[in-house]
């Protein structure tokens, strides 16, 4: 029996030692220098809300020549290459948690992370031609070039690859006939990168083509899509002889469905951060600290401090889940198990983190968002509608479920056809 | 920046799987937890030359020096494998002498701890639900302990109990060593629900006792300790309940095809997974934090504890329905855990005293 010998025991380190408190005031120097801080929302649950997105979103001129600036420190885009607009730096979640954390307490313009920088440029860097990633990268990353995403279709939802919008090559364009829908944020986007399907003969995953379509193509209408509380975040598309250049493809034709693989594992990373169930969490406490129910503040009552602490486990789980999840991925280790269920862990919490602030808000959460009877205005409502938005954003829970039974645990897979 | 764990890391936890499964299978688990003290002297001995009682020992002291990250992962396979016998007990009187002041008692046991010459166990809870330092009220007067310790582990069989009570000239809580069979101290065995760890009510009266020092800090950090391990125990336990379950689906066959093949079955498997899962990192933060970063320690082990016990019950009772009758057998193997998992969640406090903690901590 070999005796265990004397190991290692610095595997796990996260110590804010000193070159970490030395980067920390290198990212404050600079952004005193760089940034004066927005004004601060009246109401303390929208701060907590959207800590960091009074400016961290910004497209302005302002913001384009700050976010370059911060690039250039490699603050920001870390990932990315210098040569397509990124800051090309090595992983390092600490150093990427003290810029998240500085960023979003002077309100400056942050990463933007919604589907062109999340989705389309991991997919670009790993199949795009050069010209591609020159002509879009940086221009997404600073958000001059803002895209929405064409996958869903009114038949093809959980079996995307069933989708039906047909492209035919003409001459030197693709003429895309069909129909998207759950498309975000169509109406304010530039471009869509869309599944189309390109080789009606080829087996169902083959006969796809990832497609970059300017949403200013005659042929191209949008509807938006009222959603249960009223907002109209969505959108149907329709395509009626759209022609898309020849050349405006990702990865060959027939591809796309391998193409689009790298989006949606992507996808799923944005979703599976738990930075919102963090903000969520904060902004649920500030609302049991100020809201007094029958004669007492709610974070009195010993039952809503429990149900604070069990989401709280919650969230830290999840955000060392992430944390282990970057190490494995700077290692060149597969995640396993830990990486396919962040999503579905995160939607669940969001959920439950949003009923808890209902349960605070006592009878006052039957009252919708701006209702200034309700504690804060209503705002939490916004997280409960949210949750539903990540719950079904990029694959419904069961099918999560079945990627989970399947690639995670082993178990036999569904019969699909 | 690295948040995981290192080859040697990985190395350790595999040489423990390899030897609790030639060493302790399940058969040999039921032989010693039916046996009379369930201790068994022989697996204990080849667990202390594979060096998991050095493990954490200073080197001064002939220990390997490590962290409780390297404790806890031991745990995990401890859990996993639904060892019996005294390593938590051990290794909580281990992490209360080093803690102390008394380098005299620390050169004195801690090599004998190191070459498993003596055995250690912990005494800390009292009254129903106390664990907290501030309340204890066993006292030590003029070099003699007083009072009662309902739930100290393996006291039957261990040498040295390390105990922590209020001394009663500077009216705070602090660590005193007792030895095996001095005067005044008697032992009554319980009756617990997990029969692979055993414990023990110690009533002292003037029983002879060394003073350790240390003080609350020292107490606190054995409870720290205390928790991330049985967080890292119910980890590997509810992971292994998860497993039977998974592989016993994927063989009972009903309706014509092995039940895995419902989605009912699946997506329950599913959801178990992405709970249990992700909260691997969590006791793995807290064990690090206990060493390294002291301000998030007390916090990070309560959310553990109380998290991942609460799982490791749902887990065995989840997987004992989800094998059907067979589960509820006493042949079948997975009520070992579901009896594990109910120290797992009692032993220092239940889950809801810990969220209780954990709240004050932060603050709210």
């Amino acid at each position: 029996m070999p005796v265990i010998e004397v190991c290692g025991g610095n595997a796990v380190n996260l110590k804010y030692n000193e070159s970490y408190q030395k980067f920390r005031e290198e990212v404050r120097d600079f952004l005193t220098q760089n940034w004066t801080p927005e004004d601060v929302a009246a109401n303390p649950v929208v701060n907590e809300l959207r800590r960091g997105l009074g400016g961290g979103a910004r497209t302005d001129e302002r913001a384009t020549e700050f976010r370059r600036a911060a690039v250039s420190e490699g603050y920001l885009y870390r990932s990315v290459p210098r040569a397509y607009g990124g800051s090309e730096q090595q992983p390092d979640p600490l150093k990427a948690t003290i810029i998240a954390e500085e960023f979003h307490n002077a309100k400056a313009p942050y990463e933007l992370s919604n589907q062109g920088p999340a989705m389309l440029v991991p997919t670009l860097l790993a199949h795009g031609t050069e010209e591609q990633k020159t002509t879009y990268i940086e221009s997404t990353l600073m958000g001059h070039i803002r895209w929405c995403q064409g996958y869903s279709e009114p038949g093809a939802g959980s079996d995307l690859a069933a989708l039906r919008t047909t492209g035919v090559l003409e001459g030197d364009a693709w003429v895309v006939n069909g129909q998207k829908i759950w498309t975000s944020n169509a109406s304010d986007a530039d471009m869509m990168f869309a599944l189309i399907r390109t080789e009606p003969d080829a087996p169902k995953h083959d006969g796809i083509t990832y497609m970059l379509i300017d949403m200013k193509s005659p042929g191209l209408d949008i509807r938006p899509l009222r959603q249960m509380d009223g907002e109209a975040h969505f959108n149907e598309i329709f395509f009626d002889d759209v022609r898309v250049p020849r050349d405006s493809i990702v990865g060959d034709r027939g591809n796309g469905w391998k193409v689009s693989r790298s989006t949606l594992k992507a996808e799923r990373a944005l979703i599976g951060n738990a930075s919102m169930q963090r903000r969520t969490l904060d902004g649920a406490v500030a609302l049991a600290q100020l809201t007094e129910v029958r004669g007492r503040k709610a974070i009195e009552d010993p039952a809503v401090r429990e149900k604070l602490a069990d989401l709280d486990a919650r969230v830290c789980a999840a955000e060392f889940n992430g944390y282990r999840l970057l190490t494995a991925g700077h290692r060149g280790e597969d995640p396993g198990l830990s990486g396919l269920v962040t999503k579905l862990y995160a939607s669940q919490l969001s959920y439950d983190i949003a009923m808890l602030a209902l349960e605070i808000s006592s009878d006052r959460a039957m009252l919708g968002q701006g209702e200034t009877i309700a504690p804060f205005d209503g705002m939490m409502m916004g997280s409960f509608n949210g949750a539903f938005m990540l719950a079904l954003g990029g694959g419904a829970p069961n099918i999560q479920r079945n990627v989970i039974g399947e690639r995670g645990l082993g178990l036999p897979r569904d019969v699909r056809k | 920046m690295d948040f995981g764990i290192s080859e040697d890391q990985v190395l350790l936890k595999d040489s423990v799987r390899k030897f609790l499964e030639a060493e302790c299978p399940t058969t040999r688990v039921r032989e010693i937890m039916e046996s009379d003290s369930g201790h068994d002297a022989d697996l204990w001995q080849s667990m202390v030359d594979l060096g998991l009682t050095a493990l954490p020992i200073s080197e001064s002291f002939g220990g390997a020096g490590l962290e409780v990250l390297d404790l806890a992962l031991i745990a995990e396979e401890l859990g996993f494998a639904c060892t019996p016998g005294p390593f938590l007990g051990n290794a909580l009187g281990t992490i209360a002498l080093q803690a102390s002041s008394n380098t005299e008692a620390q050169n004195r046991w801690l090599p004998r701890i190191a070459a498993g010459q003596t055995l250690a166990t912990y005494a800390a809870g009292e009254k129903i639900g106390v664990w907290d330092a501030q309340d204890f009220e066993v006292r030590h007067s003029g070099g003699k302990l007083y009072g009662e310790k309902p739930l100290v582990p393996f006291a039957a069989v261990a040498d040295i109990l390390v105990v922590a009570a209020l001394d009663s000239q500077s009216h705070v809580p602090d660590l005193f060593l007792v030895e095996r069979g001095a005067d005044g101290m008697t032992t009554k065995d319980l009756i617990g629900n997990d029969m692979t760890r055993r414990t023990s009510t110690v009533h002292f009266d003037g029983t002879e006792a060394i003073a350790l020092g240390g003080g609350t800090e020292a107490i606190d950090r054995v409870r720290d300790t205390a928790l991330v391990l049985l967080a890292a125990d119910a980890y590997g336990g509810a992971t292994r309940c998860l497993e039977m379950t998974r592989d016993y689906v994927m063989i009972r066959e009903q309706f014509g095809q092995t039940i895995a093949h419902f989605q009912g079955i699946k997506h329950q498997l599913a959801d178990l997974a992405t709970d249990l899962v992700p909260t691997c990192s969590l006791w793995w933060y807290a064990a690090h934090a206990i060493d390294h970063i002291e301000d998030r320690a007390a916090h990070t082990s309560a959310l553990a504890k109380a998290r991942i016990t609460d799982l490791f019950d749902e887990m065995g009772r989840k997987g004992i329905e989800l094998h059907g009758g067979i589960g509820f057998t006493w042949e079948h193997d997975i009520h070992l855990w579901v009896r594990r998992s109910l120290f797992d969640r009692a032993f220092f406090g239940e889950a809801s005293y810990h969220r209780a903690r954990a709240a004050d901590l932060r603050g709210w």
